[in-house]
């Protein structure tokens, strides 16, 4: 790696690269608060683990004085993009946004990881990507093996950059848009909602999609489920690779338009930021393609949100769960679209559930995505410090609405020896508590 | 010495896992939270124990090599930045409570416990460690007993010193010294744990700290008063005092901290009032209620625009909002945040903030100050760019007239932060040749050759 490549090369290949976060690196007052709730420093306990270090880096590129090192790309790496630290910057310094600009000075520098680099080729290849995950799901029970609890497995073979004793989510057997036609007609609907999947449900985690279906059916909602959808494209924008993310933005941005439905509904923080957030911010400087990212973002909900704020959930056909409850909020719904209070309400609506709070339900789970891959060991603990949190508050099940978060939990719970601890999405509960309704009929 | 020497005798001593010397690394450890300092060191050490810190200082006492102590490096004197590069030694290794003595209301702890942990762990008892300053959930004890640091409470219930009641220090030359102990009353010898409480990391590395821990107060009351007039905001201070009432917090903001602060968190402050200021008495419930009243009926002689007093939990947290939001509000407004903490006797805190506000205008600065009214600790907060030089010598001309006027005044450079390299070229104002003279040989006695946080609190000697 060329470890000499100064500001004067970078202002060369490209000037707006970093030089116009320069004034946003020096609101940064260096006050250290981010250092009392960074997870990756709690475990770390050093500079370059926590923003107030990864900033000061970013200024040392820019004064030369740092180069686009290894070292520098390594410190980078070492973020969740859990956002924890800018939601407690007394100067507001969008720390987490600054971070993913300093990988994409490494991206431009010296191109992506060879890794990631195939990772990402094949994800943007749309239909190549959907016949990859749909033959996983086919040749999975070959390759992983099940374990006593539901939607985990690990694999039987050593795969390369995974750890062997890791619990992962089987791929389906078959996706979970090829499992529905691409509408889902309801008579005399409330509304039309165009259901924005994700890879993770899509792929994996169908029982969610499932689950969502089924609430919003209950809820007398007709759903359009794109064809053409595809990633959010977060994975690739959080590792610096802002054009791929912005192709992704594009493709979904012009397939949804194609839609004429009242709202867009995605079952996950990350994917309903990047929908309702991001995508508008990509194209500040696009103003065409910024209105269009606009509207679609006005139009986007999470689902608790969606069901809570707009729909009023039909509360009087619930059935009776008898469970002790608690609750996980993943990074992107706290802090990301800030909807905490709506899944919260949907679980304590619902007849016999005892709801117990863990002590910080806002805490990173250490998953972060891609995260996880590259530094096991460092998410590995700080999942054990969020299970020993849903430990303590001696619920068995444990509700969360990202399917990153649901399976890190889940390989914490298996690590840690927990059996009897369920994790699920909020969605699947409220609907076992519909199923519920119905039985007792 | 070659670096790698010192490298390579430092991974003896600290283990391999536990020494940066990457560039990268170096330059996450070359400033703390003051701006305008940075510098890079040679290495970093997490050292484990006494033992370790003993051996390190031993092997760079011998060859003059400076040695930096740090713990969070949230300092805002720029008391932790390696001026003169050599060793940062990083104290967050050592963060045990080693004892919580209930019977003589004590702690032992290691000097890289977080302020903020102490209090989680000895509240269950209803106990506090009163000193809180702003930085409570990151800061090191070590750290803050060093830099004497105090907070908001500090007119009732003092500030770091005043808690401190023995330590275990690692001398330059690696000998382990203790001093102080459990004892309230204690006359023996020379007040060694005074000395090296505040010393900065000059004169030693406390390893270990005996602190004294108090009842946490029943009850609370918050009040805020808004003043029309600076000096009836002033009158109001004193007469509390007068009234033989301290409260544990009382508060001010002037003018334009009031005006940010209402621009950025929209918190129902007047544009117009002269200054606000936030009181909270605590205690028995009783006494906590009488004082209360009184309080305000000292507002109200003293032409208190407005009084809100809070009744409920969410009215406590909306009145602190304001003052909470002070610094980031101001520190918004401009890239540099200079957050300064001259002291004045109270009764001269109206005089200064009056000086403070002049001397804005002449230098054309942007200046908010805010702070402690009880104990005089006043925090002028200089916003400004660093990278634009031309107003940087105006902040500087005008930093200088404040530390000058508080000088004037009969106060002092610093509260709570401590001198570090920010505030020494005042040090002689305040101090004189004889001060000077007699701090140095302090330095010179215990640092002979002048390698612990050299150049820092006392200067060159």
């Amino acid at each position: 790696m060329d470890n000499k490549l100064t500001v004067e090369k970078i202002k060369e290949c490209d000037k707006t690269l970093l030089l116009d976060i320069q004034d946003a690196l020096a609101n940064c007052m260096k006050c250290g608060n981010c250092m009392a709730v960074c997870p990756i420093f709690k475990e770390l306990g050093v500079e370059t683990g926590v923003a107030r270090g990864k900033l000061s880096l970013i200024e040392g590129v820019l004064k030369g004085v740092i180069p686009l090192s290894d070292n520098f790309e390594k410190s980078m790496g070492l973020c969740l993009s859990c956002k924890a630290c800018a939601a407690n910057c007394p100067c507001g310094v969008p720390a987490d946004e600054l971070i993913i600009r300093g990988r994409q000075a490494i991206v431009k520098a010296h191109g992506l990881s060879p890794v990631k680099k195939k990772v990402f080729a094949l994800l943007k290849n749309r239909p190549l990507f959907d016949l990859a995950l749909r033959t996983a799901g086919i040749f999975g029970p070959i390759s992983m093996k099940k374990l006593p609890r539901p939607m985990a497995v690990v694999s039987r073979f050593p795969m390369p950059g995974m750890d062997k004793k890791r619990v992962l989510t089987p791929f389906a057997a078959v996706p979970l848009r090829k499992q529905y036609p691409e509408t889902i007609k309801i008579n005399n609907a409330k509304f039309k909602i165009a259901f924005f999947t994700g890879c993770t449900i899509n792929y994996a985690y169908t029982d969610v999609g499932k689950a969502v279906i089924n609430v919003l059916k209950e809820n007398n909602i007709e759903i359009v489920m794109p064809k053409m959808q595809h990633c959010c494209g977060t994975p690739v924008f959080t590792s610096g690779d802002i054009e791929s993310g912005k192709a992704f933005a594009r493709h979904n941005i012009q397939t949804f338009e194609r839609y004429n439905v009242d709202y867009i509904i995605a079952a996950c923080g990350s994917c309903t930021e990047a929908l309702k957030y991001e995508y508008p911010k990509m194209f500040k400087d696009d103003p065409s393609m910024k209105i269009r990212a606009e509207k679609i973002a006005e139009k986007t909900y999470e689902i608790s949100e969606f069901l809570v704020d707009i729909v009023k959930f039909r509360k009087d056909n619930l059935g009776t769960l008898n469970a002790t409850v608690t609750m996980h909020d993943p990074c992107h719904m706290v802090r990301g679209i800030k909807v905490t209070q709506q899944p919260r309400e949907i679980v304590k609506s619902i007849p016999g559930i005892i709801f117990k709070e863990m002590k910080e339900p806002a805490r990173c789970c250490g998953s972060g995505g891609s995260f996880s891959l590259a530094h096991y060991d460092i998410s590995r603990k700080i999942n054990d410090r969020k299970v020993a949190d849903i430990k303590s508050t001696n619920a068995d099940i444990v509700v969360t609405s990202c399917g990153t978060c649901r399976m890190h939990i889940t390989d914490g719970l298996v690590q840690n020896k927990i059996d009897n601890v369920e994790v699920m999405h909020v969605i699947q509960l409220l609907d076992k508590a519909y199923q519920a309704g119905k039985s007792n009929h | 010495m070659q670096n790698n020497i010192i490298i390579n005798t430092l991974t003896q001593i600290v283990g391999p896992g536990h020494i940066l010397s990457d560039l990268e690394s170096l330059y996450s450890y070359s400033y703390d939270a003051s701006p305008g300092h940075q510098h890079l060191p040679t290495a970093v050490v997490f050292p484990a124990d006494t033992q370790e810190i003993s051996q390190i200082l031993s092997f760079a006492n011998i060859h003059k090599i400076p040695v930096y102590t740090r713990g969070s490096g949230t300092n805002l004197s720029a008391g932790t930045c390696p001026v003169k590069g050599g060793i940062v030694l990083v104290t967050t290794r050592l963060n045990k409570i080693l004892e919580i003595d209930e019977e003589n209301l004590v702690v032992v702890v290691e000097p890289g416990v977080i302020v903020a942990d102490l209090n989680k762990t000895v509240a269950p008892l209803g106990l506090i460690y009163p000193p809180d300053p702003g930085t409570v959930a990151t800061a090191t004890l070590g750290g803050t007993v060093s830099e004497n640091a105090g907070g908001l409470r500090g007119l009732k219930y003092g500030v770091s010193k005043h808690y401190v009641m023995g330590m275990e220090v690692v001398l330059a030359s690696g000998d382990i010294m203790t001093c102080g102990g459990k004892n309230v009353k204690d006359v023996s010898g020379y007040d060694m744990t005074k000395l090296f409480t505040g010393a900065e990391g000059t004169l030693g590395i406390i390893t270990k700290l005996i602190l004294k821990i108090v009842p946490a107060p029943e009850a609370k009351k918050s009040m805020m008063a808004v003043f029309k007039n600076l000096d009836d905001a002033g009158n109001t201070v004193s007469d509390i005092i007068a009234n033989k009432i301290i409260p544990a917090t009382l508060e001010i903001m002037d003018n334009a901290t009031i005006r940010t602060v209402e621009d950025y968190a929209k918190v129902g402050l007047p544009l117009e009032a002269e200054a606000v200021l936030l009181i909270e008495v605590d205690g028995n419930p009783i006494v906590v209620e009488q004082e209360a009243k009184k309080v305000f009926s000292v507002l109200k002689k003293n032409n208190a625009f407005s009084v809100e007093v809070a009744k409920t939990q969410a009215d406590v947290d909306k009145l602190w909002a304001a003052r909470r939001a002070a610094l980031p509000a101001l520190a918004k407004l401009r890239p540099t945040t200079y957050c300064e903490d001259a002291t004045v006797p109270r009764s001269k805190v109206p005089v200064f903030l009056h000086a403070v506000s002049d001397i804005a205008k002449k230098y054309n600065v942007t200046i908010g100050t805010f702070g402690h009214a009880g104990d005089g600790n006043m925090h002028p907060t200089l916003v400004c760019d660093l990278r634009d030089k031309e107003e940087m010598q105006r902040i500087h001309k005008a930093m200088d007239e404040i530390f000058r006027t508080a000088l004037k005044l009969g106060g002092t450079l610093s509260g709570e932060h401590g001198i570090g390299l920010g505030k020494l070229q005042w040090m002689h104002i305040q101090h004189g040749p004889v001060g000077m003279k007699t701090m140095k040989a302090i330095k010179q006695a215990l640092d002979p050759n002048l390698i612990l946080n050299p150049g820092k609190l006392v200067g060159e000697c």
